[in-house]
């Protein structure tokens, strides 16, 4: 730490014996992994932005994540801010245990460790709600999606024992979730009610495809960033407690470096709330 | 360090506080803007033209609220909690600078998907276009001559 206040000419400091960037080997490979994995998670939601402007039936996100644990239904976002906020607060209690790796307390490392764990697992136990959800009882999977949105005005010829009753009107951009009975999946007969196809029967259309497999990859891949950075997690408290990082005398860095990943584990999750879930 | 223990330890409950509450804003205007919070209120979208050409600049408030918002909660993020404002000026252009690459690739690939879905329409409105039989071959091969020739 203290070689860093020293000023060293630019010369010196690539000339060999410092650390050119301020860091340690270990902590400024951390940096360069974190930001090819921000390449990898921006290539999914970019394909994800693309596929969903090029599809006027794309599924609405306020009508798909509108359930709450007890059978609450139709109250968009309020899970997925709980799972926010899950994950912000073990970002924070991540910080603490940093700050207390600087000035070498053992014990209070330990604590706020064991809350960041106890964080992540919330976060994945929420994540394995809201999948089971989707996949259990609304059953969609990664190619079937019975989530869309109608593109053109109609009235329903028949309902399906949930919210949609028989000679419901809809427009443009009203969004549907075709249900399964007994193993089948029931597309409801509508009538369309203008345009150039006024008059002709239709059914409901899968929603598009692309929608199941982009949200189970995307946020799949996500939480298996948070499991293994539980894990992580895991190993790095079992060597802080059985005392290894104060041999190395470098202010326990390994927690940093385990912090870094944390917060971009956060900082992803900031994005994929944006793009699945606000917008 | 930059920063005493006491103060970094004020510094981190500030930044989580601000980013908390910034999360409740967003997700407050998220319902707002979307009708959820008030019947039948909804914050339109809107299309800015371009002169000389046929397409504009969508104009979604409520996203462009969102995305600012969001990347508020990322500065916090990589500077306050993961220390980068601490770190030399070499590390932190060598990590930051490339993500500028990724401007390019949202503009790119949104104006791309936006001509898939203008292609997908011209197909399905192709599909639908009736075409009267006007006899082609009615025309130019009189079936008598033929006929005349086949016997």
């Amino acid at each position: 730490m203290a070689t860093d206040t020293t000023i060293i000419s630019d010369k010196e400091r690539w000339d060999g014996g410092t650390r050119p960037m301020g860091a340690s080997y270990g902590k400024l490979m951390m940096w360069y992994f974190l930001l090819s994995d921000a390449f990898t998670f921006s290539a999914f939601l970019i394909a994800y932005g693309a596929l969903r402007v090029s599809n006027p039936a794309w599924p609405v996100p306020d009508f798909v994540f509108q359930s709450l644990p007890g059978e609450i239904h139709h109250k968009p976002l309020i899970f997925v801010t709980i799972m926010t906020f899950v994950l912000l607060f073990s970002s924070y209690t991540m910080v603490r245990a940093v700050q207390e790796g600087h000035r070498e307390n053992k014990k209070g490392i330990t604590l706020w460790m064991v809350l960041t764990i106890i964080g992540g697992l919330g976060f994945l136990g929420c994540q394995a709600w809201e999948w089971n959800t989707l996949i259990g009882k609304e059953h969609m999977t990664v190619l079937t999606n019975p989530f869309g949105s109608h593109i053109e005005h109609g009235v329903y010829l028949e309902g399906d024992g949930h919210d949609v009753t028989e000679g419901m009107t809809f427009i443009p951009g009203d969004p549907y979730l075709i249900h399964k009975h007994d193993g089948e999946y029931h597309q409801l007969k509508y009538k369309v009610t203008e345009g150039s196809e006024k008059g002709s029967i239709k059914q409901q259309d899968f929603g598009p495809r692309a929608f199941g497999a982009l949200f189970f990859c995307i946020t799949g891949f996500h939480g298996f960033h948070v499991l293994s950075g539980v894990v992580f997690l895991i190993i790095i408290l079992i060597n802080v407690i059985s005392g290894n990082y104060v041999k190395r005398k470098n202010g326990y860095e390994m927690v940093e470096k385990i912090g870094l990943y944390w917060h971009f584990v956060d900082l992803v999750w900031v994005f994929v709330f944006l793009v699945f879930y606000l917008i | 360090m930059a920063h005493d223990y006491e103060t970094s330890k004020k510094l981190a409950l500030k930044v989580i506080s601000i980013l908390g509450l910034i999360t409740i804003g967003e997700v407050l205007f998220a319902l707002f803007g979307k009708g959820h919070l008030i019947e039948g209120f909804t914050i339109p979208t809107f299309t800015i033209p371009l002169p000389f050409v046929d397409w504009g600049i969508p104009f979604n408030i409520v996203a462009i609220v969102m995305i600012t918002m969001s990347l508020i909660k990322a500065f916090l993020i990589i500077f306050e909690f993961m220390h980068m404002k601490y770190e030399l000026n070499g590390l932190a252009k060598s990590v930051l600078l490339p993500t500028f690459l990724l401007v390019w690739g949202v503009i790119a690939f949104l104006y791309e998907g936006n001509d898939w879905g203008n292609r997908r329409e011209l197909i399905n409105d192709k599909n639908k276009e009736k075409i009267e039989e006007v006899g082609f071959l009615r025309d130019y091969t009189p079936i008598d001559i033929i006929e005349e020739y086949t016997i």
